[in-house]
């Protein structure tokens, strides 16, 4: 993992004391509150619907278990003793007084983390796959690239006012666990002629206008990343619409551009940027992934587990995934129990994850978008330990990638941009299909649910969708069929007219059975979809 | 610091379609929407080049100081309008060197502001050396 | 009937204007008729409060009660979340929010 050295604690200090003084001159009425939201939403602070919300980054969605602790001492010092992890590899607390931020930001300080830049008009957290430096099938660890990302991007001083956010994504695997295409923009690392580079999709994303990004560039040396990804934000944030906010995206830009000409436009750009020495030397690059460097595992551990518990074996089947070394193995945390509020952990829970971390998983952690936990290195003999932890804290739900393991928004319980509650729908849809053998007949499935057109809840990559709008001051939902924010990325079609909360639960239930009547051998529910289309799911649903 | 604070006075800036169409004026005032590249032909003969900021939203004139400078601009570049204290270091770092600000700045929090930084992680327009170059010397 | 809203500039606490003061309670709700926008500009300035706006209400038996759901939701708290609510000993005190 990456250690902070001297300067990257002077820098976090400073912008604490920043912020610091600018809650002060906040609250002393030398600024008025339009002057401090983007100053207060460049440092994760929002205004919500019931209180401020404080989003703490997780860069790229690593922690070690005295991070996690922190999490969850904030938690229980300054909010209501739980938090909620995003689809964004973040951490959320939901009542935060304006008065403690400077307090708390000192607190994440302490153990190398903040809330630099999760909000605002800014390049935010990069995001990478949770499994960076335990699967099988990536070609490297993605996370020092990503690092050298964060560090670039970190005060930016040409792109902290920019027409809208930005949101990087880094994977180096062919499986796409990141959603990488559905970034502002997704970097794949990837290998020609015995070197790694960077492939660049730029303009993807979700929202109320959900776009696949395009491949600007198939291979950036690692010497010229930064540079590059300059010379993409320059043009973006010269020439990307400020006169309409939702068409400020740089999706949009390249939609009205062409990918083309935005190419040619970032070439002629990136061609004058790399004569101005922004890349750090491959030393840089070195010092930090030495710090990525593998943990000490013993490939000769012993490979077989122990299946006699047949409620452990059920868990070992669904929520623990292949490691690279022999012996080892990724345990999933399904932070999805029936019933329960996806991505919320209470600060009990956190700890609990963070010890089992210390114990048993070299002291990693790992935050999905899918907004899960992991522990990414753990030997197989360890496994029912592991299990039985997590199952005496109501952390074992086996259902990853299922019906039940359900990506939703806040929604209108919490955020104050949202049109409808996303937490019932879910928990009504997890109690619906709670039956876990019928979960597993279903296979594959993924839910995605948000409650407003920004689309937090990644509804529109959901093999299902779910969007919730408000109609005449009702909440109603509309159902998406079909979309991905895998490798085989595609986006969802509305199925039709909308429904109510309980409308749109049954409406799932007759698109499930339809799958079921109409699947081949081996299809998952999406694969199904696409070969039958949309015509036979709309007739199962309105009939 | 407080010599950075401009409140105007001088040579009034012309707009950049009066400077292109003629003029041997030595100021000129850069729009949002407009190109700094078009200034660069004529840049060793300007003395001011004001960059609006109509909006302090509106982040496109920090990438309009900053292409100025790699182009080897030297005169007095300066920010213009909704320019915050919470804003300037960010407009130094891009090259700016004044600030003429609609609504007067505490000279205090403006020494504060361009003063908290210890380093930076990436290079810019202001000749600071970043952190990766002072972490390998 | 007109009510005033808006968070509590220290806590983030969702407040109501009860035609003196700010209350957490939307029982507490006074109808504001056509002067919202004057007090809001006053109570703004002496940062009394933050981010405030101007909703619909109805006066019911029980209070006050705004007419849009995301402000009922504002007025009690999380509907997912009844313990963290403001009367989270009151299993019924969510009936009339959706």
């Amino acid at each position: 993992m990456y250690k902070y050295d001297e300067y990257d604690h002077a820098m976090v200090a400073a912008r604490v004391a920043e912020f610091s003084d600018q809650v002060k001159r906040r609250l002393a009425g030398e600024i008025t509150e339009d002057q401090f939201k983007p100053l207060r939403l460049m440092n994760g602070l929002y205004l919500q619907l019931h209180a401020y919300m404080l989003r703490v980054a997780v860069p790229y969605g690593t922690l070690d278990s005295r991070q996690m602790r922190m999490l969850a001492h904030i938690a229980r010092k300054y909010d209501r003793d739980y938090g909620h992890f995003t689809t964004r590899q973040n951490i959320q607390y939901n009542w935060i007084k304006l008065e403690d931020a400077p307090a708390i930001l000192e607190d994440l300080a302490s153990v190398e983390m903040h809330a630099i830049q999760t909000s605002g008009n800014c390049i935010r957290n990069i995001s990478s796959d949770q499994w960076a430096g335990a699967a099988a099938d990536e070609i490297t660890d993605p996370r020092p690239w990503a690092e050298l990302l964060r560090q670039w991007s970190s005060f930016h001083p040409e792109f902290s006012y920019l027409p809208r956010k930005f949101k990087i994504a880094v994977i180096a695997a062919n499986e796409d666990r990141a959603a990488m295409r559905l970034h502002d923009i997704g970097i794949q690392i990837v290998e020609k002629d015995g070197e790694h580079g960077a492939a660049f999709y730029v303009g993807g994303g979700m929202g109320r206008t959900p776009m696949i990004a395009p491949l600007i560039k198939d291979f950036v040396p690692l010497g010229d990343m930064l540079s590059y990804a300059e010379a993409c934000l320059r043009v973006y944030n010269r020439y990307g619409r400020r006169d309409n906010i939702y068409k400020a995206r740089i999706k949009i830009l390249i939609h009205e551009l062409g990918a083309d000409e935005y190419r040619r436009q970032v070439e002629e750009e990136f061609a004058h940027v790399k004569s101005l020495g922004i890349d750090p030397p491959k030393a840089e690059f070195d010092r930090i992934a030495e710090q990525f460097a593998p943990p000490a595992l013993d490939a000769s551990a012993p490979d077989a587990i122990d299946r006699s518990d047949p409620d452990f074996a059920v868990w070992v089947d669904q929520n623990v995934a292949a490691h690279k070394v022999p012996g080892h193995a990724i345990v999933n945390i399904s932070l999805k129990p029936i019933g329960g509020i996806p991505g919320d952990a209470s600060s009990a829970q956190i700890d609990l994850m963070a010890d089992l971390a210390e114990k048993y998983s070299h002291d990693e952690l790992r935050v999905t978008h899918a907004q899960n936990i992991v522990l990414p290195h753990v030997r197989k003999a360890d496994l029912y330990a592991v299990w039985q932890a997590l199952d005496g804290a109501g952390l074992a739900t086996p259902n990853l990638d299922l019906i039940s393991d359900i990506i939703a928004c806040p929604g209108l319980d919490y955020c104050s941009l949202a049109n409808a509650r996303s937490i019932p729908v879910a928990q009504k849809i997890a109690t619906r299909f709670s039956d876990l053998g019928r979960q597993k007949e279903l296979g594959e499935l993924k839910l995605k649910i948000s409650g407003c057109i920004n689309a937090c809840g990644h509804h529109h990559a959901g093999h299902i969708g779910i969007l919730g709008v408000d109609r005449k001051g009702t909440e109603n939902y509309q159902l998406l069929l079909g979309g991905s924010g895998a490798e085989d990325v595609s986006l969802g079609t509305i199925t039709g007219p909308g429904f109510d909360e309980d409308g749109v639960v049954d409406a799932i239930e007759r698109v499930t059975d339809k799958y079921l009547a109409e699947r081949s051998e081996g299809e998952r529910f999406v694969d199904t979809f696409r070969r039958v289309g949309m015509a036979p799911f709309k007739e199962a649903i309105y009939g | 610091m407080v010599e950075y604070l401009q409140t105007g006075g001088e040579e009034p800036a012309v707009t950049l379609d009066a400077f292109l169409e003629q003029s041997n004026a030595t100021a000129v005032r850069l729009e949002p929407d407009e190109d700094a590249r078009a200034l660069i032909p004529f840049l060793d003969r300007l003395a001011l080049i004001e960059v609006a900021f109509p909006k302090f939203r509106d982040g496109r004139g920090y990438s309009s100081a900053r292409i100025l400078r790699e182009a080897g601009y030297t005169g007095e570049l300066r920010a213009q309008g909704d320019v915050l204290v919470d804003q300037i270091a960010y407009m130094k770092r891009c090259g700016f060197d004044s600030f003429a600000p609609e609504k007067p700045l505490n000279p205090d929090d403006v020494e504060a502001a361009l003063t908290r930084w210890p380093a930076h992680y990436q290079g810019a327009a202001d000749g600071a050396v970043p952190i990766w170059k002072l972490r390998h010397g | 009937m007109k009510l005033l809203t808006g968070n509590d500039l220290k806590t983030g606490f969702v407040t109501w204007w009860t035609g003196a003061d700010w209350s957490l309670h939307i029982e507490d709700a006074a109808d504001v008729g056509e002067h919202g926008e004057a007090i809001l500009a006053v109570e703004e300035a002496a940062r009394r409060v933050n981010a405030p706006y101007i909703i619909a209400g109805e006066q019911t038996a029980d209070g006050p009660r705004p007419a849009h759901i995301k402000d009922r939701i504002r007025a009690l708290g999380p509907t997912v979340r009844p313990d963290l609510t403001l009367k989270p000993a009151d299993p019924a005190a969510g009936d009339w929010v959706i």
